[in-house]
C-alpha cells in the first residue's frame, strides 16, 4: 500500500490521488498531499518521534495541532536546518527531510535515556540546587554539559533566505474575526452582510474549526465557505494565526503560505499587523490532558486528536484504542472510530452514568463508569491499560494499542486576557471563562465557555448582532442555514490526576510532572506564577495549552484551595514561536533603516571619500579608501596652512520667522538674541530645563523678524520638536512660526588663511574684506551666479565661511570654489578632520554635549544671560553654586607628545585607583608633535597643569597626561578674525 | 501599540508620535525658585488611572496634542488641540 497501513479511509483534507515521498530519520515512507508530517507518520505506523527535553524519554504524536508539545522535528532544506517544526501543523511536500530531535546516536537507542533511570535524582529545582558550588564551574562546565543534554532543536547557521522569503502585510478592517469555527464563521457572515469590513483569521488550512470533526456538520460548512467565498467585505485569512493582542485594535498575525519547493522565492512567512476597529474572539477550547502514570508514552494521545487525524487524514492511530474520558463532547471520537470500522475499543468514564455512554453501550462497547486508568502497561509502546474504581482497589488489566484521553476543554483564553480580560471559573466545562469589556473586544463561542458546537454558532450570530449594532448597522437579512443541534449532554467530572507509580507528566514539552509541582509547593512556590518558573510548567513553546490548567489542579489539590483561587499564569504575546526573520521582515542589513545622503554624495564618492554614519546621514570621513590618520593629518594641515572646504549640509537648519521670533529665542537660549544685529551671526547654547546643555549652535539674523538657527547634526530633530514644544505648550502667546529648512540648503564651510581670496574669485555683488564682513558678519551673496547666503563663523578656528545654497545647486557651487581654490591647493576635508581641527580649538561637540554637562562644566557659564528668563535658568544658576567635583572640560596632552590618547580613557592621580575624569575626544595634532585630547575631569579648571594617568584596560594602556586648558590652539582667537 | 486620535489628522500608530509628558503641569513664574523648577522638571504623579499628556505628532501635522489616556488600561478618553487647552502657560519671555 503506498498510503501507509494505518490509513484507513478519505480524509477531509488528503487528496488520495496525489501521493508523495518523504523521509524521516533517513527513512524513505509514502504519504499524500494534504497531509502533516504527523499524520504522514501516523499513517506509516511511526510512533516514536522523539525523544524528551529532559529525562529523554520516547515521545509519540500527542494532539492534532498547533497545541503539540512533543511532536518537534528539524526539517532539512538546501539551505541548511531549521530546527523545532512541529510535526503537527507541517504540511507534507514531496522530498520534505526531517529528523528526530534530542537523541543520540538514534532515536530508537538513545544514550541519555539513562536520565529516565536517573530522574529520581533529577526533581524540578535540581539544577539549581546542585550546581551551586565551585561558582567557576557553571559557566565552564555545568551548563556546556547541560545545554548538550537538554534541549530541543540545534539552530542552523542564519540562512539567507529566510530573511529574504518573509514580508510584512499591514491590514485595516472594520472587525477582526479571530477563529473560523462555527461561531467565527457565522460571526463573520453576519457582519460581511451587514457591508462591514471583515478579516475572518484561522490558523488551520482550512475554515470549520470545530465542525470539522463533526460529519453532521459538513453541508453547513461547505455552505459556509462558499458564502464567505463569495462576500465581498469578508477577507478569509486561513493558516494564519494571531500572535498578539497589542491593545487599541493592533493584531499581529503570522500567516504560513502553502510552500511548494522548489521556488525559493516564494513567500514563507507573512506578518500581518491587523489594525481592527472592533474584534470578536473566537479561539475556540483546547482539549486538555489528564496526568496518570505513563501518560507520555506513544500511543497515548487525546481523544480530539485521533478524531482529527481518522476525519481530516483518513488515519486510524491504533485498532484496539482505549478510552478515557470525562465528557460527553469526547464521545465524537468514539462514535466516528466506531463509525470507521474501529470495532474492537473500550471506553473509560470517570463519571457513574452519562448519556454518551449509554449510546456507547448500545454499539456494543464496554464502557467503564466511574473508573479511571491507573497506569499502563508497556514501556515504549502502549500495550495495555490498568483499570481501575475511583472507589474501589480493584483491578483489572485490557490490552490496547493506544489510549485515547479527554480530561475536557479549555477556553482559548490568551488572547482575551493579553487584552486584559478576567478569568471565572465556570464549573459546566470546569474551565476558566475570560469576560471582557465590550469596549476592548468581544468573545464568542467556546472561547467563552459555550458548549456545543450549533450553541457557539448561535453564540457567534449574538455577538455580530452586537458588534453591527456598535457600528450603527442593520442587522441585514441571512440566509437559511440548517444547523444541527446539539445531543444532549451529561455534565462533565473535572479529572485532573490519577496519582499511582511513575511519572504522571502535566507538561510534557518540559518534562514537568504532578509531583514536581508539589515539590515546588513544598519549597515555598505557592504562587501559579512561581510553580512555574521553578517548574518550567508552560514555559515549552506549546505554552502548555493542552497540560496547564492540570498544573493549576495538582497546586491547588496540594494548597488545598480550589483551583479557582490558585488562576494560571498570565498569557503575554506570542501565543506560539514567531521566526525572528518574520518579525524583522524587509528591515534587515542596509534596510534596516533609511540612510539619508548629502546632495554631494555621488561627488564625495568618486572624489575617493570613506562614509561614516552619524545618525541616519551618511558623511565623508576621510578623502581616501585606506584607514589611517594620515590622510586626515594631510587635510587638516590644508585648512590650518593654505585652504579647505568641507560639506556641513548635515546640521539642523531652522528658519525662525515672527514678530515675536527675537522673544523666543531668548528664550529658548541661555544667550540673548534680541541684541543681535540684522546681518550678524551669534553662538548660542540652548538648555534643558534642567540646566543641562541640550545643543549648540550659531544663528544668522536675517531680517527683524527672521532668523536661521543651525543645530548640530545629532540634535537637529529633537530641537526642533523641543521647539515647537515650547512653542505650542509653554509660551504659546508668541507669534513665531519654526520651519525646518535642512534639506533646503546645502551648507559648505571654506576655512583656511586664504579661504577669503577663493570666495573672492566666485562672489558677485558683496565685498568681502575684512571690514565689510568682520568675524560673524552675515550677506546675502550670489556665488557662481547662484543665490547664496554667507556667515562668515569658524568651527576650525581659522579665517572661515559658510555658505548656504539651495541644496539643489550645491554642485555647480561646490565646484566652482574648488576650480576658484586649485591654485591655492584647496583640498575638500571630512569629519575626521573637522573633529582634529574643533579638538585644538577646544570646541565642545557630541562627546562633550553628552546631556549631562552644564554650560559651566563647558566653560560657557558666561554666556548664561544675567536678566531676563530662559529655559533651563533657574536650575542652571542652582548648580552653578554648587559646582564643586563636577566634571569639567580640560584639554588633555600626553606627557611624552608620541602616546596616543584614546578616547574613553579614564584618567586617574597618580597612585590612585579611581578616576577622576574621562578622555571624551582625541587626535593626533597638525600644530603641535603628538596627541591633543578634551576630557571631562572633575573640578577640572583647577588641575592646570596636573599630571595624570591615563588608563585603557582594554588597549592594556597607560599614559601620564597633563592637564592643560581646552583652547589648545591659537587661544585667543586671533586667526578667525584676520 | 497606542492609536491615537489626532484632532488634526485622525487615528495613527503611536510611532507618529513623540511623547511629551505631563500635560498638566505648568512653567512656574521665572522668580518661583528652585524648588518650584525642581518640581517641575523632576516631580511626576505617576498615577495608576489617568493621564494627561502631551503628544508632538512628528511624523504628522507636527502639532501638539493634550491626549487623556488611562495608564494601566491604555484607554483614550480623549484627544484635544493644544490651542483648545489654553491658556496653560506659566509665563514665557520676560
Amino acid at each position: 500500500m503506498t498510503r501507509g497501513p494505518a490509513r484507513i479511509g478519505l480524509g477531509l483534507l488528503t487528496d488520495s490521488a496525489q501521493s508523495v515521498r518523504f523521509s524521516f530519520d533517513g527513512r524513505w515512507m509514502p504519504g499524500l498531499a494534504g497531509d502533516t508530517l504527523a499524520s504522514a507518520l501516523l499513517a506509516n505506523g511511526q510512533r516514536l518521534i522523539a525523544r524528551s527535553f529532559k529525562y529523554h524519554r520516547p515521545r509519540g504524536i500527542f494532539t492534532c495541532g498547533p497545541e503539540e508539545p512533543c511532536g518537534l522535528v528539524d526539517v532539512l532544506t538546501p539551505g541548511g536546518r531549521e530546527p523545532n517544526q512541529l510535526a503537527t501543523t507541517l504540511l507534507l511536500h514531496d522530498g520534505l527531510h526531517a529528523e528526530s530531535q534530542n537523541r543520540w546516536p538514534s532515536l530508537r537507542v538513545d544514550a541519555l535515556s539513562v536520565m529516565n533511570r536517573l530522574s529520581g535524582l533529577l526533581p524540578a529545582g535540581f539544577y539549581y540546587k546542585t550546581f551551586m558550588r565551585p561558582s567557576w564551574a557553571w559557566e565552564r562546565l555545568y551548563e556546556p554539559l547541560i545545554r548538550r543534554a537538554a534541549g530541543l532543536g540545534r539552530v542552523g547557521p542564519s540562512k539567507e533566505e529566510h530573511a529574504l522569503s518573509v514580508e510584512t502585510v499591514h491590514q485595516h478592517t472594520d472587525v477582526l474575526v479571530v477563529g473560523a469555527g462555527p461561531a467565527g464563521m457565522t460571526a463573520a457572515y453576519r457582519l460581511g452582510r451587514s457591508g462591514l469590513r471583515v478579516v475572518l483569521v484561522e490558523q488551520d488550512v482550512v475554515l470549520g474549526g470545530g465542525s470539522l470533526l463533526d460529519s453532521r456538520w459538513t453541508p453547513w460548512r461547505e455552505h459556509m465557505c462558499t458564502l464567505l467565498d463569495n462576500s465581498p467585505s469578508v477577507r478569509c485569512l486561513p493558516r494564519t494565526t494571531v500572535v498578539g493582542a497589542y491593545g487599541h485594535g493592533v493584531f499581529a498575525a503570522l500567516e504560513t503560505p502553502e510552500r511548494k519547493p522548489p521556488n525559493r522565492t516564494m513567500i514563507r512567512e507573512r506578518l500581518r499587523i491587523i489594525r481592527a476597529r472592533e474584534v470578536i474572539l473566537a479561539t475556540g477550547a483546547t482539549e486538555r490532558l489528564i496526568a496518570f502514570p505513563g501518560n507520555d508514552i506513544p500511543g497515548v494521545m487525546l481523544a480530539g486528536a485521533a478524531q482529527g487525524y481518522l476525519r481530516r487524514y483518513g488515519v486510524a492511530v491504533g485498532r484496539e484504542p482505549l478510552f478515557f474520558l470525562t465528557s460527553d463532547e469526547a464521545y465524537g471520537a468514539v462514535f466516528d472510530l466506531h463509525a470507521a470500522g474501529i470495532h474492537r475499543m473500550a471506553v473509560v468514564d470517570i463519571r457513574a452514568e452519562s448519556l454518551a455512554a449509554e449510546r456507547a453501550r448500545a454499539l456494543g462497547l464496554d464502557v467503564y463508569s466511574g473508573c479511571v486508568v491507573n497506569s499502563l502497561v508497556g514501556r515504549n509502546t502502549v500495550q495495555g491499560v490498568r483499570i481501575a474504581g475511583i472507589r474501589s482497589a480493584r483491578q483489572v488489566e485490557r490490552a490496547a494499542d493506544c489510549v485515547l484521553m479527554s480530561g475536557g476543554y479549555s477556553p482559548n483564553v490568551s488572547l482575551a486576557r493579553q487584552l486584559g480580560a478576567d478569568l471565572h471559573w465556570q464549573d459546566d466545562t470546569a474551565g476558566f471563562v475570560p469576560t471582557l469589556g465590550a469596549a476592548r473586544g468581544r468573545i464568542a463561542g467556546a472561547a467563552r465557555g459555550v458548549i456545543g458546537l450549533a450553541a457557539s454558532a448561535r453564540d457567534g450570530d449574538s455577538i455580530a448582532l452586537q458588534v453591527a449594532t456598535a457600528f450603527e448597522r442593520a442587522a441585514a437579512p441571512m440566509a437559511e442555514i440548517s444547523i444541527p443541534a446539539d445531543a444532549p449532554r451529561s455534565q462533565c467530572l473535572p479529572l485532573w490526576e490519577v496519582r499511582g507509580r511513575g511519572k504522571a507528566f502535566v507538561d510534557l514539552q518540559n518534562d514537568v510532572t504532578a509531583d514536581d509541582i508539589r515539590l515546588a509547593h513544598r519549597e515555598g512556590y505557592e504562587h501559579i506564577e512561581h510553580t512555574k518558573r521553578y517548574t518550567t510548567h508552560g514555559m515549552g513553546t506549546d505554552q502548555g495549552r493542552i497540560g496547564g490548567l492540570v498544573g493549576s489542579a495538582v497546586l491547588a489539590q496540594a494548597r488545598g484551595v480550589p483551583v479557582a483561587a490558585v488562576g494560571q499564569p498570565t498569557p503575554r504575546p506570542f501565543v506560539q514561536p514567531v521566526p525572528l526573520a518574520a518579525l524583522a521582515g524587509a528591515e534587515i542589513q542596509g534596510r534596516l533603516k533609511p540612510k539619508r545622503r548629502l546632495a554631494l554624495h555621488d561627488w564625495h564618492e568618486s572624489a575617493g571619500a570613506s562614509f561614516v554614519a552619524t545618525g541616519l546621514w551618511l558623511r565623508p570621513l576621510v578623502y581616501a579608501r585606506e584607514p589611517g590618520w594620515e590622510a586626515v593629518l594631510r587635510e587638516a594641515r590644508a585648512v590650518r596652512s593654505s585652504v579647505g572646504i568641507t560639506d556641513v549640509s548635515t546640521l539642523g537648519k531652522i528658519d525662525v520667522q515672527g514678530p515675536d521670533a527675537a522673544r523666543f529665542l531668548d528664550f529658548v537660549y541661555a544667550n540673548t538674541f534680541s541684541t543681535l544685529p540684522v546681518g550678524k551671526a551669534r553662538y548660542g547654547i540652548m538648555l534643558r530645563e534642567d540646566g543641562m546643555v541640550l545643543d549648540d549652535g550659531t544663528t544668522a539674523r536675517l531680517s527683524p523678524e527672521h532668523f536661521v538657527v543651525t543645530t548640530t547634526t545629532m540634535n537637529s530633530a529633537a530641537v526642533l520638536e523641543h521647539l515647537e514644544f515650547c512653542l505650542q505648550a509653554v509660551c504659546p502667546e508668541l507669534d513665531v512660526l519654526c520651519t525646518d529648512v535642512g534639506d533646503q540648503w546645502a551648507q559648505f564651510a571654506i576655512a583656511g588663511p586664504r579661504a577669503r581670496e577663493v570666495l573672492g574669485a566666485v562672489i558677485t555683488g558683496l565685498d568681502i574684506s575684512n571690514d565689510a564682513l568682520p568675524f560673524m558678519a552675515t550677506a546675502s551673496a550670489t556665488i557662481a551666479g547662484i543665490p547664496a547666503r554667507l556667515f562668515r563663523i569658524s568651527f576650525s578656528g581659522e579665517l572661515g565661511y559658510e555658505l548656504a545654497v539651495p541644496a539643489r545647486e550645491s554642485l555647480a557651487v561646490w565646484t566652482a570654489l574648488l576650480e576658484a581654490g586649485r591654485r591655492l591647493g584647496i583640498v575638500p576635508y571630512g569629519l575626521d578632520a573637522l573633529n582634529t581641527l574643533r579638538i585644538e580649538k577646544g570646541h565642545a561637540a557630541a562627546p562633550e554635549l553628552n546631556g549631562t554637562t552644564s554650560a559651566d562644566d563647558l566653560g560657557l557659564g558666561h554666556l548664561l544671560k544675567r536678566h531676563g528668563d530662559f529655559i533651563g535658568r533657574t536650575l542652571a544658576q542652582a548648580r552653578g553654586s554648587s559646582t564643586q567635583g563636577r566634571l569639567q572640560l580640560v584639554g588633555v596632552r600626553p606627557l611624552n607628545g608620541a602616546q596616543q590618547l584614546r578616547n574613553g580613557m579614564q584618567l586617574m592621580v597618580p597612585g590612585t585607583q579611581t578616576p577622576v575624569g574621562f578622555i571624551t575626544s582625541s587626535t593626533p595634532s597638525v600644530v603641535t608633535e603628538g596627541w591633543l585630547g578634551l576630557a571631562l575631569v572633575s573640578a577640572g579648571r583647577d588641575r592646570m597643569g596636573q599630571h595624570l594617568i591615563g588608563a585603557s584596560p582594554l588597549h592594556d594602556q597607560t599614559t601620564p597626561v597633563e592637564i592643560v586648558r581646552p583652547q589648545m590652539f591659537d587661544p585667543e582667537n586671533a586667526r578667525v578674525r584676520r | 501599540m497606542l492609536r491615537i486620535p489626532c484632532p488634526w489628522c485622525g487615528i495613527r500608530d503611536e510611532v507618529e508620535f513623540r511623547y511629551r509628558g505631563d500635560a498638566l503641569i505648568t512653567r512656574p513664574s521665572p522668580d518661583a525658585g528652585v524648588e518650584a523648577f525642581t518640581a517641575y522638571v523632576y516631580g511626576r504623579a505617576n498615577p495608576n488611572g489617568w493621564h494627561t499628556e502631551w503628544w508632538l505628532h512628528v511624523s504628522g501635522c507636527r502639532k501638539l496634542i493634550r491626549v487623556t489616556r488611562h495608564t494601566f488600561t491604555h484607554e483614550i478618553l480623549r484627544a484635544e488641540t493644544a490651542e483648545s487647552c489654553r491658556p496653560l502657560s506659566g509665563g514665557a519671555a520676560s
